[in-house]
């Protein structure tokens, strides 16, 4: 029986490497430099393992594993790049890009985007899958912030920063599977919303340009990320 | 050694992926030694020549005038290359495709105008029901993103494919670039 701080071994891209026995895949390999990519992930907020970018290989098993919400276990076999690994995760991309209505070249967040950064890093350069242009809105009813669900990738950051750590948890997802989609509180207008702090924590952490500061323009929106973890290390040390 | 043939066709974009292709500045006489410029909204000919080496297509495919010229470059172009956003994604030009054609019809030529409010019966080309990308309709060989792509990009991915390389896309340009 392993206890939550033993030591276990174990093999990332034939790398021997150690870590706790209540870490993940992509904690260990990120402290050992290995890179693994992530949309979903954020540090400082619990992993989800929605977006499966960081899916890995662990020999032995024909299944792929969500590198962020599978823990290690002693003599470990991964693999964290592969030809399969690489088209599964540019599928990923592609199909994220065909979802909703991604337009680059007019987004607040473009050249400060994730999504953007990841299909670089694939190499995605055009997308194979018809785009589906569904029919979605603007929430522009807060005073100072916007939502454009036209830009949403349904990562949850921005649910799990406002429940976590914020600890309003005025965003949620209402809908099921393709009908899904963010809401403020019971699908309100977020402008309408009784529990949202403004603290503008979502907007930061918001991969895209779904949730934006009003009055910025094409390109302008630079997202600050650096509180989260600074926020979590305060809390952590206060208790 | 005989020039390579180099086309550049607008379909539905704003130009401005051809304002960087001349904002290569004084590198297009180093191109012109390769390649002669055959077709083009910037040269006289009228007619897209039969065997083109190197076509650049700017703009998505909008209507059935892009649908029927794309189709007949691509039957004459061996490389053909999306240029552009509008080409690669059909970017701002697919805004309209979450509206349909009639919305879209009605809002330019009737709600939007004072004077004589009525849809085009000629001369306008009918909107095709969706905006699509160039590789929706026909083989892409080489898709070069970016909002334009700067010239830059546009010179080095030329330059491979002139030398028969294949350009490394991604380390060029992005999407919305």
């Amino acid at each position: 029986m392993t206890t939550p701080s033993q030591v276990l071994t174990l093999k990332i891209d034939g790398q021997d490497v150690t870590g706790r026995a209540d870490e993940t895949i992509l904690q260990v390999a990120r402290e050992n430099g290995i890179h693994i990519p992530t949309l979903c992930f954020l540090d400082s907020l619990s992993p989800l393992g929605a977006c499966r970018l960081c899916l890995v290989e662990i020999k032995g098993s024909p299944r792929l594993f969500a590198a962020c919400v599978t823990y290690i276990a002693e003599g470990m076999e991964v693999l964290t790049k592969s030809d399969r690994l690489n088209k599964y995760r540019r599928m990923i991309v592609e199909l994220l890009f065909a979802e909703r209505n991604h337009i680059c070249s007019i987004c607040v967040a473009n050249g400060h985007c994730d999504l953007q950064d990841l299909a670089r890093e694939m190499g995605v350069t055009y997308v194979d899958f018809p785009y589906r242009y569904p029919r979605l809105g603007v929430d522009a009813s807060h005073e100072r912030f916007g939502l454009d669900h036209n830009r949403c990738v349904l990562c949850m950051r921005c649910v799990r920063v406002c429940g976590e750590v914020e600890g309003a948890h005025t965003w949620d997802v209402a809908g099921r599977g393709i009908e899904a989609h963010v809401s403020a509180d019971l699908d309100f207008p977020w402008g309408d919303s009784d529990t949202c702090t403004s603290c503008g924590k979502c907007v930061q952490v918001c991969p895209t340009g779904a949730l934006f500061k009003k009055g910025v323009a094409a390109a302008e929106m630079v997202k600050h990320r650096s509180f989260l973890v600074r926020l979590t290390a305060m809390r952590e040390e206060a208790e | 050694m005989t020039k390579l043939k180099l086309a550049t066709v607008w379909l539905d974009g704003c130009s401005g992926c051809h304002m960087s292709f001349l904002d290569i500045d004084e590198r297009l006489l180093e191109l012109v030694e390769k390649v002669d410029i055959v077709y083009s909204p910037l040269v006289d000919f009228k007619a897209f020549p039969d065997a083109v080496d190197i076509t650049l297509v700017e703009g998505a495919v909008s209507n059935q005038d892009d649908l029927e010229k794309i189709k007949k470059v691509r039957a004459h172009t061996r490389l053909l290359v999306a240029l552009g956003d509008c080409a690669v994604t059909a970017n701002v030009p697919s805004m309209r495709n979450p509206f349909g054609v009639d919305q879209v019809v009605k809002r330019a030529y009737e709600e939007n105008v004072t004077l004589q409010p009525q849809l085009p019966t000629q001369a306008v080309p009918p909107l095709l029901k969706r905006v699509r990308p160039v590789h929706d309709i026909v083989t892409v060989d080489v898709h070069l993103p970016g909002c334009p792509p700067s010239a830059d990009a546009i010179f080095a991915a030329l330059v491979a494919l002139v030398e028969g390389r294949t350009p490394d896309v991604a380390a060029l340009t992005r999407f919305g670039a």
